[in-house]
């Protein structure tokens, strides 16, 4: 079945009309005939290429009820997402070709976007003894990132080996940069609200030591460190000098890192807590200038369903995490589009070619929106504006921090390989 | 005063005076008296919820109540993060569908009597007991109360508080209400045990007892755990109490009519020793007589005062 856009303005740009057919951009220019093709009308709307998605916890296998693969991959395509990262922190853990495979074939079976396992760095996430990398690589899953995502490969020489050892095969590992032992039982960002508060503080120091020893290391041993969710000024600041001194260093931020700030915690409302924690105006104002100048280089959701009973209590019982893939696009728009840091054509550069390169997506995402190139794009009407309601997400969990909230922007269609998988904003 | 009190900092000027008077009147009302019940909250329902242990404040609450006429039912929830057992939640539904008035809410989590109050759980009062290391708002209310029998009056009066603030909730409350009231208040610790942003409370802070022990009007001594040392907050327990304890020579260097508290239970030896805590300018045992009246004050103004 072949689609065609009449008058989306890609990147933001001059109204275009694009022919999709078998998969591919048949064309993309003005007034193309319809060929029989289905027309959608998209006046008033962009187009941009399909999202990527770095860091999404999809909770399959082990935790079912908080998410399946099918459910969100929903979200990832409601978001305007065709590919997403899926991290290792599942029960069993993704250390074994065996596991990515199965969640890689999950995520094939749905239909709703490509996902692309992320293997772990350590068997079960141990940070012990290196997982076998090399075949979750050769595995039908073809993993190039590797992450202990939600704890950190703080042991320099285990760190220094995972670097070394994916040099082979190009892959990259994404590290959860958090001193362990500087955030034994953290909650929240350390300072004068923690203090007041009585929540044990979670430093900035933790993050920038661990990203600091990591980008010489990466330099050290010259091979691909990504750091995962910056949080803080300070980590900003190493990544950009990291950068200026050439060194093969990629890093990504929340949409919840770039909009929101530690005061949400005032309220014990364990909605807010979320690893790393939320920080200070001060560093929300310097990631959103490191997105903008490139120091970072992504936008990544860190999406993480929990289910009610693990946010619907005390603060120090809850689990760090929050929804993200729904809500990303609005996010953006609001903290970096409509605040003028970036324009479409950098929300597409951020949210999908940088990711895609990053994830060594082969070509099939993050490409242009140009004849020949993989089908996979979005189209988003920049002018509307909802009020998020937790009860409406595709996602089996509910713990959005932006319940009640009115963001900008509605994914209208998300088109993977050529077929929709949303319409209308609704999933096809 | 508002419907809860779950911070020292829900206390206006005016609310504070208020509850110290208040317990003045409690005081007055039942000191001295073969029957010291009051009929006041006469069919009220106070419930102490209890996570984690404390016999003296469940003790002094459960006397509180009970001079005042109420009933009150004790709830021991022990629990701990790792096996959490019913949920705070559960818990507080339970107690609803009971009919409680008053939730009086003792947690190893700070900032659980607020969920508790503002979550739509339960529409009872909740009064927070102490909570992780966040507060104990009644505890500086008694702190307040006994400090104002002894020195007239808080207002302008120079404050000590000395140990382990980075894990005190009794210290957080006191600085709290002791600046609303007046005081002139300090921090002393050695700089491990203060906590990050102390420069933006409404204190002073000094890593040096003795400077600050020869102008002070009263000094708090807080109970600081030697397992503290393991956690490299200070090198040991003799190091702490050298540098930090109130012994006799410190002791001496405190004006004639200081006072000296301790919201207990103390190390002898370690914050304080002996021979400070028995002396005759030790109000410490009076503290927890105090405790009895200021109770009383805040559950009479929470349910029977403040709504009529």
């Amino acid at each position: 079945m072949s689609w065609l856009i009449r008058g989306a303005r890609v990147l933001g740009g001059e109204p275009t009309d694009l022919l999709l057919d078998d998969e591919r951009i048949a064309d993309v220019g003005r007034r193309i005939s319809s060929r029989g093709a289905t027309v959608t009308d998209a006046d008033g709307l962009l187009a941009l290429p399909g999202l990527v998605d770095l860091h999404t916890h999809l909770r399959e296998p082990g935790r079912e009820d908080a998410e399946t693969v099918e459910t969100g991959t929903q979200a990832a395509a409601l978001g305007g997402f065709t590919a997403v990262h899926a991290m290792a922190n599942t029960d069993p853990v993704a250390d074994t070709a065996g596991v990515v495979e199965q969640v890689w074939r999950l995520g094939r079976e749905a239909g709703y976007a490509d996902v692309r396992p992320v293997g772990a760095v350590t068997m079960d996430l141990a940070g012990e003894r290196l997982a076998e990398l090399g075949a979750m690589t050769d595995s039908a899953a073809t993993v190039r990132v590797f992450s202990d995502d939600g704890r950190c490969v703080s042991d320099a020489v285990l760190m220094r080996r995972a670097l070394e050892y994916v040099k082979a095969f190009d892959g990259v590992i994404a590290q959860h940069a958090q001193e362990p032992r500087l955030t034994e039982g953290a909650q929240m960002n350390e300072g004068e609200l923690a203090g007041r508060l009585g929540l044990r503080g979670w430093p900035s120091v933790a993050e920038e030591a661990i990203v600091a020893r990591d980008v010489l290391l990466a330099a050290h041993v010259q091979s691909r460190l990504h750091v995962c969710h910056v949080s803080t000024r300070g980590s900003v600041e190493i990544i950009r000098l990291a950068k200026e001194r050439g060194f093969p260093v990629t890093a990504e931020v929340t949409p919840h890192h770039l909009a929101l700030t530690e005061d949400l915690a005032a309220t014990y409302d364990p909605r807010y807590k979320v690893n790393p924690p939320l920080r200070r105006a001060d560093d929300v104002a310097a990631l959103r200038v490191g997105l903008a100048d490139g120091t970072i280089d992504a936008v990544a959701t860190d999406h993480a369903p929990h289910p009610v009973e693990d946010k619907d209590c005390e603060w120090d019982a809850a689990a760090f995490g929050m929804l993200g893939l729904e809500t990303a696009l609005s996010v953006v728009q609001e903290t970096m589009v409509d605040t003028g840091l970036l324009d479409w054509a950098g929300v597409a550069d951020r949210m999908s070619a940088r990711p895609a390169r990053i994830g060594r997506c082969d070509g099939s995402h993050g490409r242009p929106l140009a004849a020949g190139e993989s089908a996979n794009l979005v189209l988003v009407d920049p002018a509307a504006s909802r009020v998020i309601d937790s009860r409406e997400l595709a996602s089996l969990s509910r713990n959005t921090p932006y319940e009640g909230m009115t963001l900008p922007g509605r994914v209208v269609a998300t088109f993977l390989r050529g077929r929709p998988t949303v319409l209308d904003g609704k999933l096809a | 005063m508002k419907d809860h009190l779950l911070s020292a900092a829900d206390l206006s000027r005016d609310d504070a005076i208020l509850v110290l008077d208040t317990s003045a009147e409690m005081a007055q009302l039942t000191e001295g008296r073969s029957v010291k019940k009051l009929p006041t909250l006469r069919g009220r329902a106070v419930v102490n919820l209890f996570f984690e242990d404390s016999t003296r404040t469940r003790t002094s609450f459960e006397l509180a109540a009970k001079r005042l006429s109420a009933d009150v039912v004790n709830f021991s929830a022990k629990g701990s993060s790792v096996s959490k057992g019913e949920s705070l939640k559960d818990t507080a539904l339970t107690l609803e569908a009971m009919g409680a008035d008053c939730v009086v809410v003792r947690h190893w989590a700070s900032g659980a009597p607020h969920r508790l109050a503002y979550s739509g759980w339960i529409r009872s009062s909740v009064v927070n007991a102490g909570d992780g290391t966040h507060e104990h708002p009644t505890q500086a209310i008694l702190d307040a109360y006994t400090l104002r029998k002894h020195l007239g009056s808080v207002d302008g009066r120079r404050i000590t508080i000395v140990g382990d603030v980075l894990h005190s909730r009794v210290a957080r409350s006191n600085v709290l209400l002791l600046a609303t009231l007046g005081a002139e208040v300090t921090l002393v610790a050695p700089p491990t045990l203060l906590p990050v942003g102390v420069e933006h409370w409404p204190c002073q802070t000094s890593y040096d007892l003795d400077s600050v022990l020869v102008k002070a009007d009263a000094v708090m001594m807080l109970r600081v755990q030697r397992e503290r040392m393991n956690a490299a907050f200070f090198p040991s327990a003799r190091e702490y109490s050298r540098r930090y304890g109130l012994d006799a020579r410190r002791f001496a260097l405190l004006p004639d009519d200081a006072v000296v508290l301790h919201p207990g239970p103390m190390n002898r030896g370690m914050e304080i020793t002996a021979e400070v805590a028995d002396s005759d300018r030790s109000v410490i045992v009076e503290q927890v007589t105090n405790g009895v009246y200021v109770r009383m004050a805040v559950l009479y103004l929470l349910l029977a005062g403040g709504r009529e």
